[in-house]
């Protein structure tokens, strides 16, 4: 079947209930989106299918033809690193960094949606998210630089 | 650019072929432990700094090529603390070179020192001592050449960015002086180390060289690495401890697309799959193909500390101080306890391996690469020289999880398919039911008052099993239990003081008069148990520093000077007082809103590595029971500074996860299986339960040894948590959790 994968057209060949996260990583050899419980519970696996984030490790394949999907590796890379990357890089927002990825997915999915997110909008939705190594406080100092980097941006273009 | 010492004296050791060197000036020594650097003869060698005690050669550590290019060797492993980071700015520093430079290699055992575990948060004190010192040295044989080739004396020699310098201006490149042999060579005892006045990127919040890639999709973890013709692995792990399987109809799992082999030997079982969710699905078909004679009989949960107690018990004495209590002084008796507790690393334990004629490499996120190579060598009927582990990071383990046994299964696996890379991952029901939780505890303490309100005596007594079973044996890896020919499980054993397992941070860091500490060692393990992040120094600080505060009330004294009243070291003193000042302790005054508290703990980890002390407010909501942290600050002193946000990062981890562990978790089961297997039945914390505000004040001593951080944090910010929640519901929560299920049964409206 086809999919698209951050802006290009892949066939993969592959059984249609086979959960994206297993095509991503092995078929499209893309790293970001990580195992973390194949139950949807963690957020470690979480990519973006129209702008959405979804739980990659439980969405079959099948469901996903002509749909955009969207991986960390689509945002940016080491040498243009997109806004919600610099922004954790620049809050040194991880530790072992596992889940990191799949958190900076749905915060950038709500930032796109709702650019003056308040406080309370970012924590309820980082909610289907574990950090185990307790690494929250920065995870949500980065998200605000990255939304005062792109509110400053958007400022600057219009005026 | 630093000043040059002058090398006075070459001495070849007769028959050791080691070149061992000295220098006219004792540099500062930056070395563990109470023993005083001893005057060298060849009699008896004074002790080398940190790791390199053990692996004493230079070139072990620090490698120049003829380029110019640098190379750092050490045996500690990335465990998302930021090692890396740290270790390469100290050996740029003593080097005296940029900190692109440095190329460091961490844990392989084909390449670098055997530094054991990355644990106990030694990684500074042993491998950041050794590169300090090998680097401060090689800098000197450096100069010593130079001044050699330039005809001047090395005092007059400088260094500055990888080039010695000489009065002249003429500049000698570190490649062009380096021969063969210059850094073959052992270090000396003590090191012409720079002044920390003077350090240009130590004391430096350098960012993490390993972030970047994690956050950009590069392949930074075990989890990432894919060899040409890899193929993927599962395990079908027994429903139970100790099951055996009794029979499996793999027929139809071989005939499923993808499968290249069905894997048994004896109750180990596991398939083969081109790709990774072909081997999933076969897993799941051979799982429910798979039948088991389970006898696992564990205890009952809602009793551990009925349990703990009704087992044998090997006693160790771990502090005797005799001293009759004051008469007439008040007593208080209190017993505290914790249930076993998950790593809960957020990816479950992968590896790769690969079997290539006779030789095995093993790609793993162990934090021992040397012990876990032994293990897997002796399973394997291997010599050890025919295997390598190299650690590739996982996801963080916070002590020993399910990446020794991964390794082992993956190494079964590679001789099932020879010559192929095999990937296995867990899944995460596996991990969370077979990893090593960390050990149930149980601690009463008993102390008594004189009349002017301190501490006159203390009895402390902990029961726990062994916090430590790692590899070890081959028996200590899951798979080779469960093979037709099983290696046995070792006999268990403690870990002795100073840094002790169940009794780490069993003694009273407070000066008391007459103290006594039993550690009710307990040899029988019906839960599989391991290290888990500050082993018994979690509940031994939780139980201590709980009692301080129930002390301070009896006594009718403000906790944090009650504390100050039993505390002579200074170093803690100023940690205190720091934690308390910065939190606002004595000029805010204690909450009177109802549902909100306030709590203080401190504690120096195992009493010999960094200090750390913990203020939090809390608030409890009386509805549902719930307790929240919504603002914590803590001061951590942990020796000399490398990396204050790498310290302040850990710290402010340990905070959120020891928070987690005490409102939140425990490992659940029946009588025969564990229960918790998943995120749904082992919650732990999420974003709606993290603070509104945390702030990590980090204390630098210039030139004090390094003292390990990473697991400083863990007691006391339980102890503080707890402390808060007694402040704001007026009730004492001793047993861990303190859930919202026990605080509302307490105080629930």
């Amino acid at each position: 079947m086809k999919l698209n994968v951050n802006g290009a057209q892949h066939d993969v060949d592959v059984d249609p209930r086979t959960p994206l996260l297993y095509v991503l990583r092995g078929d499209l050899k893309l790293n970001a989106a990580k195992f973390g419980c194949g139950l949807g519970q963690c957020g470690a696996c979480t990519v973006l299918v129209d702008g959405e984030p979804v739980f990659s490790c439980v969405t079959p394949v099948t469901l996903l033809a002509d749909k955009q999907i969207t991986t960390l590796e689509g945002l940016g890379t080491p040498e243009r690193p997109a806004p919600i990357q610099r922004a954790f890089i620049a809050a040194q927002a991880a530790q072992c960094g596992y889940c990191i990825p799949g958190i900076m997915m749905r915060a950038h999915a709500l930032l796109q949606k709702n650019p003056r997110a308040s406080e309370a909008d970012i924590r309820a939705f980082l909610e289907p998210h574990l950090c185990r190594c307790g690494t929250h406080m920065r995870i949500l100092r980065a998200i605000h630089r990255a939304q005062m980097e792109m509110m400053s941006a958007n400022a600057g273009g219009s005026g | 650019m630093s000043a040059a010492t002058v090398i006075s004296r070459r001495t070849v050791l007769a028959g050791s072929g080691a070149l061992i060197l000295s220098f006219s000036s004792a540099g500062r020594l930056f070395a563990q432990g109470d023993a005083p650097p001893q005057p060298a003869t060849l009699a008896t060698p004074p002790p080398l700094p940190g790791s390199l005690k053990q692996t004493p050669n230079l070139d072990s550590w620090i490698r120049i090529d003829a380029d110019g290019a640098i190379s750092v060797f050490t045996g500690k492993a990335e465990l998302g603390q930021g090692i890396k980071t740290a270790l390469m700015q100290i050996a740029a520093e003593e080097l005296d070179v940029d900190f692109d430079r440095i190329k460091l290699i961490t844990a392989d055992t084909a390449l670098t020192p055997n530094e054991g575990y990355t644990a106990g948060s030694h990684s500074m004190q042993d491998s950041g001592t050794a590169i300090m010192n090998a680097a401060a040295q090689v800098r000197q044989l450096l100069i010593a050449e130079a001044a050699t080739r330039a005809g001047t004396p090395a005092a007059q020699m400088t260094t500055q960015d990888a080039s010695v310098i000489a009065p002249d201006g003429r500049r000698f490149g570190y490649g062009e002086l380096v021969s063969a042999q210059l850094l073959h060579v052992a270090a000396a005892a003590t090191s012409p180390l720079k002044d920390p006045s003077q350090y240009k990127i130590m004391n430096r919040r350098i960012p993490r060289v390993d972030i970047p890639a994690k956050l950009t999709g590069g392949a930074a973890f075990v989890q990432d690495l894919r060899p040409d013709g890899m193929v993927h692995a599962r395990i079908v792990r027994p429903p139970s401890y100790g099951a055996q399987l009794a029979s499996v109809d793999d027929a139809a799992v071989r005939k499923m697309p993808g499968v290249l082999q069905v894997v048994r030997d004896g109750s180990f079982l596991a398939v083969v799959a081109q790709h990774e969710f072909q081997a999933i699905e076969a897993m799941r078909a051979l799982a429910a193909a798979a039948r088991w004679n389970e006898t696992a009989k564990l205890p009952d949960a809602a009793g551990l500390g009925a349990f703990l107690t009704s087992l044998p018990v090997q006693d160790i004495t771990v502090l005797d101080r005799q001293q009759a209590a004051a008469a007439g002084a008040k007593t208080l008796s209190a017993t505290y306890s914790r249930p076993y507790l998950s790593h809960g690393s957020i990816g479950p334990s992968c590896a790769v391996a690969q079997l290539e004629n006779d030789t095995l490499t093993v790609w793993t996120h162990t934090q021992g690469v040397y012990p876990d190579r032994d293990a897997i060598a002796e399973m394997m009927g291997m010599p050890k020289e025919k295997v390598r582990c190299i650690h590739s990071e996982g996801a963080g383990c916070y002590g020993h999880n399910g990446a020794d046994d991964a390794a082992a299964d993956a190494a079964l696996l590679a001789r099932a398919v020879p010559g192929r890379p095999v990937r296995v991952q867990w899944t995460r029901e596996q991990e969370h039911a077979w990893e090593p939780y960390g050990p149930a505890m149980l601690i009463k303490l008993d102390a008594a008052l004189d009349d002017r309100g301190s501490i006159a005596d203390w009895n402390h007594e902990v029961w726990s099993n062994t916090h430590s079973t790692r590899p070890g044996p081959a028996g200590s890896l899951l798979a080779a239990r469960y093979l037709d020919k099983p290696f046995p499980e070792p006999p268990p054993k403690p870990i002795p003081m100073p840094e002790g397992g169940g009794d780490r941070n069993s003694i009273p860091i407070y000066k008391i008069p007459g103290a006594r500490v039993i550690y009710h060692f307990l040899p029988t393990m019906p839960v599989r148990v391991s290290a888990l992040r500050a082993l018994g120094g979690f509940m031994n600080v939780f139980a201590i520093e709980s009692f301080m505060d129930e002390l301070a009330a009896a006594a009718g004294a403000d906790p944090v000077t009650f504390r100050f009243q039993h505390l002579d070291d200074p170093r803690a003193r100023e940690v205190v007082a720091t934690a308390a000042e910065r939190f606002g302790w004595a000029t805010k005054p204690p909450f009177s809103a109802p549902g909100r508290g306030r709590g203080f703990a401190f504690a120096r980890y195992k009493n010999l590595a960094a200090y750390c002390a913990v203020a939090c407010e809390v608030e409890v909501d009386r509805d549902t029971g719930r307790a929240r942290m919504r603002r914590a600050v803590a001061a951590v002193d942990s020796g000399q500074v490398v990396n204050s946000d790498g310290i302040a990062n850990q710290i402010e981890g340990a905070i959120l996860q020891s928070m987690s562990w005490t409102l939140y978790e425990s490992v659940t089961f029946d009588e025969r299986r564990i229960t918790s297997v998943d995120w749904a039945t082992y919650p732990i914390l999420r974003f709606s339960a993290v603070p509104d505000e945390m702030e990590i004040h980090v204390i630098n001593r210039p030139g004090m040894p390094f003292l390990g951080a990473g697991e400083a944090g863990q007691g006391p910010a339980a102890a503080a948590v707890a402390n808060a929640v007694a402040n704001a519901t007026g009730h004492r929560f001793r047993d861990l959790p303190i859930s919202a299920e026990r605080i509302k049964a307490a105080i629930g409206v």
